[in-house]
């Protein structure tokens, strides 16, 4: 008997499907399936992998561009931060010998004042400085950084007060002995009772703590990965600039082994809040032009938390990218097992074929069969793979701490691409099924 | 005289078998009436095979006509044919052919199955014919849980099931044991008395000798065409 167009089964196929029909050919196909479960787990388990991997590690690059994502919003994408970086070449000078002498580097008082004065579309300016310093409640010791800031610090950095209060405008003015704890400082000073009203001491002098942030979370960590090394990791305390500067003056005195020096920094940080987003690009190429032409050396460093953003969102693109094409690789071979196995259930169960023609079955009839076997697989491994990829995720979540998010139209996509590919790949078994001849396969043992 | 419901005329069919051309059948021509009790002979070779092919609409003849009912299904398209095959043939198997991974019922409904019969009715009908061969008891079970007499039942259950014009049965006892063989054909009597057309094809003399007509091919010729 010739082989006619297969495209007139599909149409014959369509014109009988109704859905008492469906039914009765996917429990026909369970029943088939379930005849041989292992060789079905075993034959899904390409789709299983793939659907898995896939949802697991979108899941978890999702979760990391959010931190990624997190710790640049935390930074205010209407900012523009300056940091004050110490010059390679100084740095060269100062490691090679004991001699001391003072170092004279970063962004000053000058900077901020041409900024405001010459930059339009700035409005507010937050000057930073950083010190080093052990922080002490009777005998308990923390590594922390001192930040010396203004009282806008909460609203330009997005870091809320969770306890007491920041300081304010009086603070400054009064120069006065308070500080607002970062929230990794608490456990360590004040394990038992809570710190605000206490008294902590750094160097010689004593700070009423008036407040304690918000935490920031792991995103902190990644952050200022130049000036703190792992003992002050998130642990900072917040006291007015103006009592940083009537403590400590400019020069900062730093004892290391063997060796003395002292750096002259008038600002380690400064962050520009930028009037509206798209002024920002603009803003920081003036800045840009400005610091460079008071500064002889690249003493300084300009972030812009909005470019990062960008550049955040491009890596993630990429990254979906190269996730979709392994997707779509590891489906591909998931399906062309599945063929493979189809191909062969298809030859062992010639003689069943033979029967159905025989009493009555047409060709569509048999490609709706295998067809719906096929997708049947696939689905059900589509399935089994979206149920362990959303599982894996929180696995990691919780035995590596890693933050992961499971968007919704992830393992809504995977499932519909490996039923697709159920059909996809089920089409040829089926149609090898189809084409055979009712008297040969009658007589296939 | 009844109204003729095969009628093969001067069939012919020949396979093409690498560079010989090898003729099976060379102008067959006999009609079967309703109710007819028929057994086909010959040695292997003759052509039996072929002309049970052909009279059950499996495949087409090369030449001449196959009145099945009143219409010509010699040169029908392949799906149409598997209606006629499904809608008003009954197929008995030497090796019972039964489906392995359904039960009792189910493979007996099969044939309505494909049909697009609703499934309560389909049940139904399955029921009352596994009935009728005396497997009510038995409608779960899988082939495998059953005997040769047996299984060979419920392939006559399910050939019965369409309500055919004609029954083909190939060597239906073929790979039974004396005691359910003569089960089966006394089954087979029972049927006839009651009406069904059975064509059985044997090459048992005391089987054929159960037909009332008998016809004998060799060399894809009849030899001989015998009511008795």
């Amino acid at each position: 008997m010739s082989v006619n167009n297969p495209s007139g089964f599909f149409e014959n196929l369509w014109r009988d499907l109704t859905a008492a029909r469906l039914r009765r050919t996917v429990r026909l196909g369970f029943k088939s399936l379930w005849l041989h479960r292992l060789r079905s787990l075993l034959t899904v388990l390409g789709i299983v992998f793939g659907v898995c991997s896939v949802i697991a590690m979108l899941a978890i690059g999702e979760g990391a561009s959010w931190e990624a994502q997190e710790r640049i919003k935390s930074l205010g994408s209407h900012n523009i931060i300056l940091k004050s970086v110490k010059p390679p070449e100084e740095q060269k000078v100062s490691d090679k010998g004991s001699q001391s002498y003072v170092m004279q580097y970063g962004v000053t008082y000058t900077d901020v004042k041409n900024i405001r004065a010459t930059i339009p579309g700035v409005t507010v300016v937050m000057p930073a400085r950083l010190i080093r310093e052990y922080a002490w409640n009777i005998s308990r010791r923390v590594d922390c950084e001192m930040v010396g800031t203004v009282s806008w610090y909460p609203e330009m950095r997005n870091h809320r007060v969770a306890q007491g209060r920041f300081f304010t405008e009086t603070d400054m003015d009064g120069k006065a002995s308070v500080c607002v704890l970062g929230a990794e400082m608490v456990p360590a000073l004040f394990p038992l009772e809570s710190p605000l009203g206490k008294h902590i001491r750094v160097g010689a002098n004593y700070y009423q703590v008036i407040g304690v942030m918000e935490p920031r979370g792991t995103d902190v960590k990644n952050e200022d990965k130049s000036d703190a090394d792992s003992k002050t990791v998130g642990k900072y305390m917040y006291v007015p600039l103006e009592t940083i500067k009537l403590r400590y003056g400019e020069v900062l005195m730093r004892r290391r082994t063997g060796s003395f020096e002292a750096e002259r920094v008038q600002l380690h940080e400064v962050t520009v809040k930028v009037h509206s987003l798209e002024e920002v690009r603009s803003v920081a190429d003036a800045i840009k032009q400005t610091l460079e032409h008071n500064h002889k050396k690249k003493d300084y460093d300009i972030v812009v938390p909005l470019e990062q953003l960008k550049q955040a969102e491009e890596t993630k693109r990429i990254f979906n990218i190269v996730l979709g094409s392994i997707a779509a690789i590891s489906l591909l071979v998931g399906g062309i097992g599945i063929m493979n196995i189809m191909l062969a259930s298809v030859t062992e169960r010639t003689r069943e074929i033979g029967i159905r023609r025989a009493l009555g079955a047409r060709r569509h009839d048999i490609i709706l069969q295998f067809l719906v076997e096929t997708v049947l697989l696939a689905g059900a491994g589509g399935i089994i793979g979206v149920l362990l990829g959303v599982a894996i995720p929180f696995i990691v979540t919780w035995t590596a701490g890693m933050k992961t998010i499971v968007t919704l139209w992830s393992p809504v996509l995977a499932f519909t691409i490996s039923a697709l590919v159920g059909v996809v790949f089920g089409i040829y078994p089926a149609l090898r099924a189809a084409q055979m001849d009712p008297v040969e396969a009658l007589r296939h043992e | 005289m009844a109204a003729s419901i095969v009628q093969f005329e001067d069939v012919r069919k020949t396979y093409q078998m690498g560079p010989v051309t090898v003729e099976a059948l060379r102008g067959v021509s006999f009609g079967i009436e309703t109710g007819e009790y028929i057994s086909i002979m010959g040695p292997s070779g003759c052509g039996k095979s072929t002309l049970l092919n052909l009279l059950g609409c499996l495949d087409r003849p090369t030449a001449g006509r196959y009145l099945l009912g009143v219409q010509d299904v010699s040169q029908m398209p392949d799906d149409e044919l598997s209606a006629v095959r499904g809608e008003r043939l009954g197929f008995v198997f030497q090796s019972y052919n039964l489906i392995q991974q359904l039960t009792v019922v189910e493979n007996i409904e099969i044939p309505l199955y494909y049909q697009g019969r609703p499934e309560g009715e389909s049940r139904e009908r399955a029921t009352e014919l596994a009935a009728r061969v005396g497997l009510e008891a038995r409608l779960e079970h899988k082939p495998f849980e059953l005997s040769g007499g047996q299984q060979q039942r419920v392939a006559i259950a399910r050939a019965l099931v369409n309500d055919p014009l004609v029954i083909l049965a190939d060597e239906p006892t073929g790979n039974l044991d004396s005691t359910s063989g003569s089960d089966i054909l006394r089954l087979f009597d029972e049927l006839n008395q009651q009406g069904k057309t059975i064509i059985m094809v044997t090459h048992d003399t005391s089987i054929s000798k159960r037909t009332r007509r008998s016809i004998r091919l060799r060399d894809g010729q009849i030899e001989s065409d015998v009511r008795q």
